[in-house]
């Protein structure tokens, strides 16, 4: 097939893929542009001029909204849902590639956890903390303990959202690393454990170094998704919103390009992790491929 | 490898060896358990136990303020109040009409344009790195906020947008076309730019699997293009072609946040009424919603799986 010239085919394909990617890309081109918007211009073109206006505006904050305080929130969250995805996933990797009795149950929990309606999952795990906020305002009564009396919720940021961000990356997360399993030569441990080494010695020096890059890639999947999650947060935070929720309220509020101007951020900020991402991940196949040669 | 090596010490001094393996594979077993642990934790207490709860308030009576651990069947009659009436149909089944009507319409366009892409870069792409590249092109905006990607479209759409300028300025329409944004069609369209991604992640990874001698033999054997593609790259890349449109399905049907922003949140949908009764408190309404919402994706998915089954043994 590939020594055949190209065909018509091909050429349309093409063309489909091309218009394909101009529509995936597009809008948010156009939000990138028009968010250095004059001042005086607003949320259509015409450009009224080049500026970071905007930009200064949303330095200064918007109004009632502390947007500043939401993306420290949604940044702090993701990087912890990050490293628990990693870590969480990895192990539960390890294990299935042992035969245990369950691996069956936790899978489909974790097929299920990532298809079942986020909004389901989302108004469960509001629903779990209320009725514990209610156990504990209880507890508080019948034992008159003073630790229990002034309790608030127990809803927050690295309790409830915490918990409704891994049902979504923790999937993501064990899917990634049956892929790398299924193609990860066990030969290479049989070494390690011929030659001496102990189990945790085996992987901190043999397994972890071979699936750096894909464990980056599961890192990536854990930061993303819980940086932009928005419908599986929405009933299982308490009072301090994450970044895509006020960004959701801020559509119906805002009226200048000062929301452009933020979209510009956040998918910076996104697209600055996703590099950083692939590019280590490259930088660790290359070191790899360096290593094997060097040994080889 | 593992197994060589184990009957190799089965064999010379039995008893010992076997009590000794024995011990290996029980602390292997325990150790599997402890690995997978933090995972089914956090399945527990954040997913299993909440779809309990859900299902047990859903069952629970409420009054303006507060919630009464007391049986009722109420809050699943209130769901389709009205729906034994043949003339109009109830609020539940319109809004239910409503999202399939949108699940059925994104499902159709993710499914051409996911099929498409995913055949061009599999198939018509020859190089192994130019393939990563274009995949990874699809697959970036999956990595970043789907919020912002609804908003760009407001500049695109709005009744000032470029869309509605570029007609105009050619002089195909001398009004400005109203319901380009905050209408089923905006609505659809975000589905489709957010939603693709995952039909060409699981086609793409079909496709990938499937041997290319089969092509060159169809090829070979006289196909032309549209044989091959329709008797060869079909039927095995209907395993990724299942779970793509698996997820579609279920993300649409809960979605409740771009139907609001696209639908300028005039728009009902099933999550949206979850959300709205959830913010008023009236969590045992939510929740019996939530359990039909539930059943409902249950049953689409089941109905997807059987004839994917089906198929395959005609």
């Amino acid at each position: 097939m590939s020594d055949r010239p190209r065909s018509l085919a091909f050429y349309v394909l093409a063309a489909f893929f091309c218009l394909f990617v101009v529509f995936l890309y597009g809008p948010t081109l156009t939000i990138l542009v028009l968010s250095f918007q004059g001042p005086q211009g607003g949320l259509t073109f015409p450009m009224n001029g080049v500026s970071t206006h905007w930009f200064g505006k949303l330095w200064a904050g918007l109004g009632i909204v502390d947007i500043w305080g939401a993306l420290w929130r949604s940044l702090r969250l993701g990087l912890v849902v990050m490293a628990l995805t990693v870590i969480i996933a990895f192990f539960a990797g390890l294990a299935f590639r042992k035969r245990f009795a369950g691996e069956g149950v936790l899978f489909t929990l974790a097929v299920a956890s990532l298809i079942v309606p986020s909004i389901v999952v989302s108004l469960g795990i509001g629903l779990e903390f209320r009725l514990l906020d209610e156990a504990v305002k209880w507890a508080a009564t019948a034992t008159g303990w003073d630790w229990l009396q002034e309790h608030g919720t127990l809803m927050g940021l690295y309790t409830s959202a915490l918990g409704a961000h891994l049902t979504w990356t923790l999937p993501f997360g064990l899917l990634i690393m049956f892929a790398v399993f299924n193609r990860f030569d066990p030969a290479y441990e049989e070494a390690a454990r011929d030659l001496g080494a102990t189990g945790p010695q085996t992987l901190r020096h043999v397994v972890v170094p071979i699936l750096g890059p894909s464990l980056v890639g599961v890192a990536l999947f854990g930061f993303t998704l819980s940086f932009d999650e928005l419908a599986r947060t929405s009933q299982a935070i308490g009072g301090r919103n994450t970044l895509p929720l006020e960004l959701q309220g801020l559509t119906t509020t805002v009226t200048t390009p000062e929301i452009y101007a933020l979209g510009t951020l956040t998918t910076g900020m996104s697209l600055a992790v996703i590099a950083t991402a692939l590019g280590a991940s490259l930088y660790l196949q290359r070191r790899k491929a360096k290593a094997g040669l060097r040994m080889g | 490898m593992t197994d060589a090596v184990l009957a190799t010490h089965a064999e010379s001094p039995p008893a010992a060896a076997h009590q000794s393996l024995t011990a290996k594979t029980r602390r292997r077993r325990v150790l599997a358990y402890l690995q997978a642990a933090p995972m089914a934790f956090v399945f527990l207490v954040f997913f299993v136990v909440p779809l309990a709860l859900t299902l047990m308030v859903s069952f629970w009576e409420y009054n303006e303020y507060e919630i009464i651990p007391a049986f009722t069947l109420q809050n699943y009659v209130d769901v389709f109040e009205g729906c034994t009436a043949t003339t109009d149909l109830c609020t539940t089944v319109r809004t239910y009409l409503s999202t399939l009507k949108f699940c059925a319409l994104t499902w159709a366009f993710t499914l051409v344009i996911g099929f498409t892409v995913a055949y061009f870069v599999a198939f018509h792409v020859r190089s192994k790195t130019m393939q990563m590249v274009l995949f990874l092109v699809c697959t970036i905006p999956f990595w970043t906020s789907n919020v912002i990607r609804m908003i760009s479209w407001i500049p695109l759409l709005g009744r000032n947008g470029l869309v509605n300028d570029t007609l105009q300025g050619m002089g195909l329409i001398s009004r400005p076309i109203e319901g380009l944004l905050y209408s089923d069609f905006s609505v659809v369209l975000a589905f489709v730019h957010l939603n693709t991604v995952f039909m060409i992640v699981p086609i793409f990874n079909s496709m990938a699997r499937i041997d290319r001698a089969l092509i060159e033999a169809a090829y070979d054997a006289g196909a032309t293009g549209w044989q091959t593609l329709w008797n060869v790259v079909v039927p095995l890349a209907k395993p990724g072609i299942a779970i793509g449109s698996i997820f579609v399905v279920t993300l649409v049907m809960g979605d409740f946040v771009t139907v609001g922003v696209m639908g300028g949140q005039q728009i009902a949908s099933v999550g949206k009424v979850i959300q709205v009764q959830m913010s008023a408190l009236q969590l045992p309404a939510a929740a019996a919603n939530a359990i039909v919402l539930l059943g409902a994706v249950m049953l689409m998915i089941v109905a997807m799986t059987r004839l994917i089954d089906l198929r395959k043994e005609l």
